[in-house]
This record gives C-alpha cells, structure tokens and sequence, in this order.
C-alpha cells in the first residue's frame, strides 16, 4: 500500500513545487562505498544514483560541514579526511586525521572534527579551519562511534574491544568519565536535547541508554528478529526520527532496521532491507530514511511514516555511510 | 435472445453449488493460507536476497508467494469445476445443458465464467485474509489484479474443461489431477522465482518458464503492484485460446465424448 502512496505523495510534492513556482530541490544522499572508494550520490526524487565521485581508499565516515559546503569523508586505508566539494567532487584538501580514521563526528561549533583511530586507541581532535591537530585523547582499543553533545561540552568515544564509552570534556579534551557497554560498541547518539546517551553494542546486541546528567544506565534495548538467529541480530547505526520520538536502528547482518520507541524503550517494528545493514540517513523532512547495505551493496529507502522499504537503490561495493545534502543551500 | 439468460443461469448454478458445499469454500481457503502461513513462515528469511520486478526492495517469502497462491486457487478450482463436468455428464444433467439451443462453444465459455466467478471470490476472500494477517498490496493493486484474475481463470477454467472432455469416467479424473496440477503448481514461479530454479537447474528453468501457469502467475504478480507485464499477458491469451479450441474440439459432438460414449 505504502509504495502507491509514495508514489503519491511524491507527485503532490513535485506539483506543490511547481505552482510556488519554487525550483524543484532534488536533495541527496551521499554513501561511502567501502570497497569502490567511491562516494555515490542518490537524487532523493528520482530515487536513482546520479553521481559516482572518486575517494580516498577504504572510505567509511562521512558527513558534511553544517552549512553544507564541503564534505568530510575518512578515507581510512589513506590514513587521513579528505574534505570534497561537494559540488564539483574534487577534493580540496586533506586533513590530519592520526591513522586509521573510521569514524567521526563534526562539533556544532562546525570547526572541530573528533575522529576514532581505530587501530592506535586514540581519538584525535583537528581543526578544520587551521588544519591542524588540536589534541589527541587516549581512549580504549578500537575506538568507533562518536557523538558530541548538541551543547558541544561532551564528546563521546565507543571503543569496540575495550567495550566501554569514553567520555570527553571537550573543553579540556580529557576523559571525564568511562562506562561500561556491552560487547563492541559500535556507535553513539545524544537525545533529547542531549539528556539521554544512546550507545549500540554489536555483539551485545543492545543498546545502553544513559542520563548523561549522572552517567548512570537508566535502560538496555534489546531486539528479536523473528526467523533470525540472535547472533545475527547485531545493532550498529541509529538515527533519530523528527522530535526524537522513535529511533531507527540498523540490526547489521540479521537485514532489518528496528523502530524503536525513545519513550518507553520498546522495540515496535521491524522493518526487512539488504544484506547488513549499518548505517542510515533521513531526508529533510525526515519522511524517508535510506539505509546502507554492505554485502547487498545497496540502499534501502524506507516511509517513515509507514515503516515500510519502498526501494533498493544498488550502489557502489560495500556501502558504508550516508549523508543528508540539501541542494538548494 | 436466450444467450444472456443463460450464461446467468450458468453461473447462477455454479455460485449456488458452491455456496451449499462451504466445506469446499474452506477447503479452497485453507489450503493457501495453510501454505502462506505456515509453510512460507519457514522460510520467511530463505529469500530476499535479489530483487527482481516488479518487486523495488527486498521482500519476505511470505510477500513473495501471494501471487503463485492465487494462481493456486485457480488451479484447482478450474480443475474442481471440471471435475463437477465429468460427474454432470455421469449424472445426465450435462446432456440436459448441452441440448439447449445455443451453440456450444458459448454453453462452455458460459461454465467457464461460472467457475472463474467462483474463483475470484475465493482469491479475494484470500487476499483479505492474507492482508489481515499485514501481507498486503498497494491498494490500486487490488483493483488492477481483477482482469488477470478473470484472465488467468479462463485459462485454467478452459484447461481443465479441455481434460475434463477427454475423461470418460470420475475415477480417472484424480489422477489427471496429479499429473496436472501438481507439476504445474510446482514447475512454476508460483513457490519460487524463476532465477533461483536456474541456480538449480537450467532445464527445469525452461520447463517452469514454459509453463503457461508460471505466466498466469507472473501477471497476477506484476498487476497486483499496478503493474503491467506485456510477455506474461500474451503467453496467457495464447494459452486460454488454445486451451479453449481444445475444450471446444473435445465437446464437438461430432467426435468428442458423445460419439466415444455412443
């Protein structure tokens, strides 16, 4: 039912457009193929790959500045941030980003990147105006998610083998505070204005909650897919639907996204996209999502509100990240 | 003009034999959903693994099967209606349909469309409850399905009126049934999609992209996502015409039963 109404609706949007007499914002999402080093870029309207842009190698994190100029993409295997127009899909220049750069996050000041080195147990802090490394912060072994509070006074490392959560004070850039997760945490969210901290364990197969007032675990989410053994079952991105009501969780090689209620921790859905899934990004409005799947090599789009995949866009090899880009900025 | 009276009195008689049976309108129903529910539950995470049209994501088995198990429904209730020909004949009665003074081609296009009636109500009752049970279609789908349905139970309506003309006796009938409906259920796309039988098998690939169930199949597929499928939609119109010649040469009293049974 949902695929007509899509259908629907994209038709309204498109006629809506066309009497305010507004250009049409074809919107993207762009995805880091792991394997291709490349970045693919998705046209939200015609739901089609329209651009295929050369990387650095192995490129996995990827996000763009607040104001959508330029594009930080961590080329792991290149050992560095490659930061790209986004426009032209060259890439400007390169940022030292310490080895092995997996992940990171962008501080809402727009200048300050924290990047997981997931091969040194580190956690380097660069600022991109400056281009240089402004601190480097010891954290546990295999360093991947990162979050920083909507705030910017905290920074948040996971480490996978150490299976802790780090936390940063990113005015002195020294660790706060460490608390234990589950089994090789993968990735980190504040919510609700940055009162809760959620934490996804992959091999645990939960996701912690916490106050970040006191640090303390107020709550674990735990999933069941039905006809999927629980080994397979393996949370790793998240992303956070409009008003931090329900959170979306990719579940890896189990090949579902859950929905999650931020309210009373409840798993409610569970909705069938490619092979292990890992990371997602909405669209403005958050009325789709767009899942990457890494051995499909696809991207799965899914109504929001429906909770429902619509398509199966095919990418580059081993799709690893997405990111939101509005194209009327 | 006698034509339309007929063809209502026709199907009237078939709707009416069916409703006085209900154990054969659960029966109709439960097979499906016994294999929809239970049978594609077990395989529930077997597939979505390729995604072929006129599917756009990934889709559960359950999904997946909806379509081949309305072409079941089809199959044998085409072939059950048949079967009710060659008991009629048994009793007499078809002697009495047979002699009204209409041309016969039109008597059996009129069974025909009494059977395919029946058999559409049966694949929407099925589909309700499958989208019950949250399997459901894009709503237009609902609608565009009804033409494949009509056509897709003339084919297998004109298939087993076809046998039935060449069955002398009830007895032979079940084991036309065998030879019949199951290859044709299982040697289709109705279980499994067409490319996986290739992984297998590149005959059994062609003996299922052969069959002119695994079309009947395919269209009711692709229209029950509003969707049209040109190839699909001939194979089935040659199949029905051909099937229908056949019934048609089979009942020609100058040749067919009645001279044999003479």
């Amino acid at each position: 039912m949902s695929l007509l109404c899509f259908k629907n609706t994209h038709i309204a949007a498109l006629a809506a457009c066309a009497v305010l007499g507004s250009p049409v914002a074809a919107d993207e999402i762009w995805v880091s193929n792991e394997k291709d080093d490349t970045v693919s870029v998705i046209d939200i309207e015609t739901l089609e790959v329209v651009r295929t842009i050369d990387v650095g190698e192995r490129p996995r994190g990827i996000t763009f500045a607040k104001d959508y100029s330029v594009l930080y993409v961590c080329a792991s295997d290149s050992d560095t941030v490659q930061v790209i127009d986004p426009d032209t899909g060259e890439v400007l220049h390169e940022l030292p980003s310490g080895e092995d750069p997996e992940q990171f996050v962008l501080h809402p000041d727009n200048r300050h990147l924290y990047i997981a080195n997931e091969d040194d147990a580190i956690t380097t802090v660069v600022d991109t105006e400056t281009r240089k490394v402004v601190a480097q912060i010891d954290v546990g072994i295999e360093p991947e998610g990162m979050a920083v509070s909507p705030d910017g006074k905290i920074a948040i490392t996971t480490s996978e083998t150490t299976n802790m959560a780090h936390w940063i004070d990113t005015t002195t850039q020294k660790l706060f505070a460490n608390t234990l997760v589950d089994s090789r945490p993968r990735h980190a969210e504040f919510l609700k204005d940055g009162k809760e901290l959620w934490v996804s364990a992959e091999i645990g197969g939960t996701i912690s909650v916490f106050d970040v007032e006191t640090q303390a675990e107020i709550a674990k989410i735990d999933f069941e897919v039905d006809g999927v053994h629980p080994d397979r079952v393996q949370p790793v991105g998240f992303e956070l639907a409009a008003g931090d009501t329900h959170a979306f969780v990719a579940l890896g090689p189990s090949n579902h996204v859950a929905v999650v209620n931020a309210e009373t921790y409840e798993v409610e859905d569970y909705i069938l996209v490619g092979r292990r899934v890992w990371h997602m990004d909405f669209n403005a409005d958050k009325s789709l999502l767009f899942t990457t799947n890494g051995v499909s090599g696809d991207v799965t789009v899914i109504d929001v509100a429906a909770r429902e995949a619509i398509k199966s866009i095919k990418v580059g090899r081993f799709p690893w990240g997405a990111a939101y880009r509005p194209t009327d900025s | 003009m006698i034509w339309l009276p007929a063809l209502r009195a026709i199907i009237w008689r078939e709707a009416l034999r069916f409703v006085h049976q209900r154990e054969r309108f659960i029966a109709a129903l439960v097979r499906p959903l016994v294999w929809l529910l239970v049978f594609a539950a077990g395989f529930r995470a077997a597939l979505g693994l390729s995604i072929t049209p006129p599917y756009q994501t990934y889709i559960t088995y359950e999904t997946y099967i909806v379509p081949g198990l309305c072409g079941m429904i089809m199959l044998f209730n085409g072939m059950q209606s048949s079967l009710s020909l060659v008991y009629d004949r048994e009793m007499g009665s078809m002697k009495l349909l047979l002699t009204a003074p209409l041309p016969r081609w039109w008597l059996l296009f009129a069974k025909l469309m009494g059977s395919t009636t029946i058999s559409i109500l049966q694949v929407y009752t099925f589909l309700a409850i499958a989208a019950a049970f949250g399997i459901d279609m894009p709503l237009m789908g609902y609608v565009t399905a009804l033409p494949a349905l009509i056509l897709a139970g003339l084919m297998l309506g004109a298939l087993g009126l076809a046998l039935s003309s060449f069955i002398k006796q009830l007895e032979n009938f079940a084991g036309v049934m065998n030879f019949v409906i199951f290859p044709m259920f299982f040697l289709s796309s109705a279980l499994y999609p067409l490319w996986k039988m290739a992984e297998s098998s590149r005959l059994l690939h062609d003996i299922c992209a052969a069959n002119p169930f695994t079309h009947a199949v395919e269209l009711i597929r692709f229209a029950l996502y509003a969707e049209f499928n040109g190839p699909a939609l001939g194979w089935t119109l040659l199949a029905t015409t051909a099937f229908m010649a056949l019934a048609i040469w089979g009942y020609d009293p100058a040749r067919g039963m009645t001279r044999k049974r003479a």
